[in-house]
């Protein structure tokens, strides 16, 4: 239906419906008090802390550099332990 | 066009000329009839629907649920121990505000296991947040159908509803209705235009979780639209009479109440029967009437007031018992007047269980008691059976 | 270093911002799965951990269309969004996707999945398996393994835990003749990855059932949920299988370890390392492990 047409209709009654992503506004990375650090030499950019993440918080910037959303990070410490060339380790961090 | 045919047929026509998308169904006595028909319309091309032979009724509702909620018609029925067992989807469905529509062929509940018509079974859903109309005769049952679309389907509606239809006495019965043309359907009911719906363009999530921050004010807003939908359902009833030229009542539909000094309440069939008795009272010089409760949910109160008017007592033929308590639609009937200027006695004579035939000697039977003063009680009870154990 | 601004494109299906427990392997599994299924897809999702920590009303972690109705109709609101996206025409292009515990779909939903398996729907059921209830605080499923201690089935003085081995739901999958059944595990991702791009591929009903390593359900540290899931599969104890149509037609080999190395690693196995009756069971967990592995074929 038009764009025009669907303003004249009413709102979904209160909590029917949830937006998608909205999540996004939860700052997960308040969890934790864990932050990993990267190894760039042992790096070699085969994309297991990337896929194993299970917060979705570290993408590649380039072929063997990573960066982990601190805003969302747990502190779980996942990549560190799969990484399977010692490249991260966990570091205390408050935040 | 006019035709002689069983009353399920009616009401498998009837959801056929609605176009669902959907239609999923569970056998079961006595509402196999009408998703055989239906099933035959769709085996013939008669009618253009995914038909899902679910293995459960959960499932029916399930399947229904998920259909409605991607934004397609959908259209399931069953009875008893069928929405007994969907009971916890129906609850479902109508939380996530979606407009489905089912049949609840009206059938005892087990135990002890019966086929037979009573009303305990959609009685015992008025909580769940459908709407209920219950049909007096097959064109009624027929008409309804096409009517509940429309209301369920309206923004300011979007609950579902069910369809009360006495098991055996409607479905298994052959009346000569009309059934419309697919053409004045169509001009009646358009195409299902969902509020929201599940696809991928314009992505949702249906059916979050709340927390105590939150439930109650969606639970006000439920309880505020089902209110408010019985304005829907009398709008809608006059829209049907101005398209196809039938009334036969909205909320209530009164009968010889104008001057009536006692009213018997029913729903359903037994109205029809209370009619023709009142007939025959009448002859006699009482001064009795008939009111049909078309629309249980929701309950019509004003509209039973007034329609009371200013008789002296009022009956309720129920047949259901809410068990260590009260008749169900009695009960809802004191509700109505406590408190209000008129308060007539109300009797709660419950009978017709299992399928037991309400005959005018049940009547006669009920119009003798409450004249002696009683005002809770069986009729038309075997006393040999109870002497007996 | 700095790095461009982090942004999330809605359409890759499971979004940060969730409440998933930190090193939750049903969490890690989930995203990778809608990597692959997302944008053009609808997901159908039982009562339980995901649908808990993805949507919070009014948050959503969910960037595709996404409904939960109850506990254990998953599978028949799938058939139900299926039908309708079958009528409306649009089912070649969108993808329809249920997700379940194996509470959901071993136990209370078990009916309605063999309904949506025998009719055939075209929809993908992915079994996330962490082998009990863990939502409700670990109580034991019908997938729960033999001699594992949870609420429901706590080690005692009188008791070793479960005491009954796990349902094999993929093999009765397939005795369904669906087109597609598949194990896996979070832990080997490239193969999951595998596993879930080809059932997308395939119409028909699919069934894929993934060992979700739980760190609080199972009882290790969160950090190891990746090498927990490794042992399980090394060691017998989740053969990764496939099956088309009815048939064996793919497995994973493994090297073999000794079942102890994946028990002693977790608290809800540490008891049986504590008495001779435990050490007795081990041994009937081995037993289980070796009869797996000489069926599927796992080792060379």
């Amino acid at each position: 239906m038009t764009a025009t047409a669907k303003k004249k209709r009413r709102k979904p009654p209160l909590g029917i419906v949830t937006r998608p992503g909205s999540s996004l506004q939860n700052k997960t990375g308040a969890w934790g008090i864990l932050r990993p650090i990267f190894d760039w030499e042992k790096c070699t950019g085969c994309n297991t802390c990337e896929s194993i993440c299970p917060d979705g918080c570290i993408r590649h910037l380039e072929k063997k550099q990573y960066e982990v959303d601190m805003e969302y990070c747990k502190g779980c410490g996942m990549c560190a332990a799969a990484c399977p060339f010692d490249a991260i380790t966990m570091e205390e961090e408050h935040r | 066009m006019r035709k002689m045919i069983e009353g399920s047929r009616a009401v498998a026509e009837a959801v056929g000329l609605c176009r669902p998308d959907v239609i999923s169904a569970y056998p079961i006595t006595p509402q196999t009839h009408i998703v055989e028909e239906l099933s035959q319309m769709v085996a013939d091309g008669d009618v253009d629907a995914e038909y899902v032979r679910v293995e459960s009724e959960h499932s029916a509702a399930s399947v229904c649920l998920g259909a409605v909620a991607a934004g397609s018609r959908a259209y399931s029925a069953t009875t008893s121990q069928g929405l007994m067992l969907m009971a916890e989807v129906l609850y479902n469905i109508a939380g996530m505000r979606l407009p489905l529509v089912i049949t609840g062929v009206n059938r005892a509940l087990s135990a002890p296991l019966s086929i037979w018509n009573d009303h305990q079974d959609t009685l015992a859903l008025r909580d769940t947040g459908w709407l209920q109309l219950y049909a007096e005769n097959s064109q009624e049952v027929l008409d309804m159908h096409i009517q509940a679309y429309k209301i369920a389907e309206d923004d300011r509606v979007l609950l579902p509803l069910m369809i009360g239809m006495d098991g055996y006495v409607l479905t298994h019965t052959y009346e000569s209705v009309d059934v419309p043309t697919q053409e004045e359907v169509d001009a009646f009911l358009p195409r299902y235009d969902p509020l929201y719906k599940l696809d991928p363009e314009d992505p949702y999530t249906l059916g979050a979780f709340a927390d105590p921050s939150l439930y109650q004010e969606m639970r006000y807003e439920i309880q505020r639209d089902a209110l408010r939908s019985k304005e829907v359902v009398k709008e809608v009833a006059r829209d049907f009479q101005a398209a196809f030229g039938r009334w036969m009542g909205d909320v209530v539909e009164p009968y010889m109440c104008d001057d009536a000094e006692t009213i018997y309440i029913g729903l359903g069939t037994v109205v029809g029967t209370l009619k023709d008795w009142v007939d025959v009272r009448r002859e006699q010089g009482d001064k009795v009437g008939a009111l049909k409760l078309r629309c249980f949910r929701p309950f019509p109160n004003d509209e039973l007031r007034e329609a009371l008017g200013n008789a002296k007592q009022v009956v309720v033929i129920e047949k259901a018992v809410s068990v260590g308590g009260y008749g169900i639609a009695a009960a809802e009937v004191r509700g109505a007047l406590y408190g209000q200027p008129k308060t007539p006695p109300v009797v709660c004579a419950m009978t017709g269980l299992g399928g037991r035939d309400v005959t005018y000697e049940v009547l006669d039977e009920i119009q003798k008691r409450t004249e002696a003063g009683e005002t809770d009680f069986f009729a038309g009870l075997r006393t040999e059976l109870l002497e007996a154990s | 270093m700095s790095a461009p601004e982090f942004s999330y494109e809605i359409s890759k299906g499971l979004l940060p911002g969730h409440r998933a427990c930190a090193g939750c392997g049903q969490a890690a599994a989930v995203r990778l799965i809608m990597e692959i299924a997302a944008p053009n897809c609808v997901v159908t999702n039982a009562t339980g951990c995901l649908e808990v920590f993805t949507t919070p009303h009014p948050e959503s972690a969910w960037g595709v269309p996404w409904v939960h109705s109850l506990f254990e109709n998953a599978a028949s609101v799938a058939s139900g969004v299926e039908a309708a996206l079958k009528k409306q025409g649009r089912l070649e292009e969108v993808r329809v996707l249920a997700f379940g515990g194996d509470g959901a779909t071993l136990d209370i939903g078990f009916g309605p999945l063999s309904g949506m398996f025998e009719r055939n729907h075209d929809v993908l059921y992915v079994c996330m398996d962490n082998e009990a209830y863990m939502n409700t605080g670990v109580q034991r499923s019908g997938s729960t393994p033999f001699a594992a201690s949870t609420t429901t089935s706590p080690a005692g003085r009188r008791s070793f835990g479960e005491d009954r081995p796990k349902k094999d739901l993929p093999a009765i999958s397939a005795a369904h003749g669906i087109p597609y059944v598949a194990t896996a595990s979070m832990s080997f991702f490239a193969d999951l990855r595998r596993k879930t791009k080809k059932a997308l591929g395939i119409r028909g009903a699919k069934y894929l059932q993934v060992h979700v390593p739980c760190p609080p359900g199972w009882g290790y540290d969160e950090k190891l949920s990746v090498d927990i899931g490794k042992l399980a599969v090394e060691c017998g104890m989740y053969p990764l299988v496939e099956w088309e149509n009815g048939e064996v037609t793919r497995v994973r080999k493994i090297k073999k370890i000794p079942v102890e190395d994946y028990l002693k690693a977790q608290r809800r196995f540490r008891h049986l390392f504590r008495s001779e009756e435990g050490k007795a069971q081990i041994a009937n967990v081995q037993e289980l492990a070796d009869a797996s592995i000489e069926k599927y074929g796992l080792v060379d």
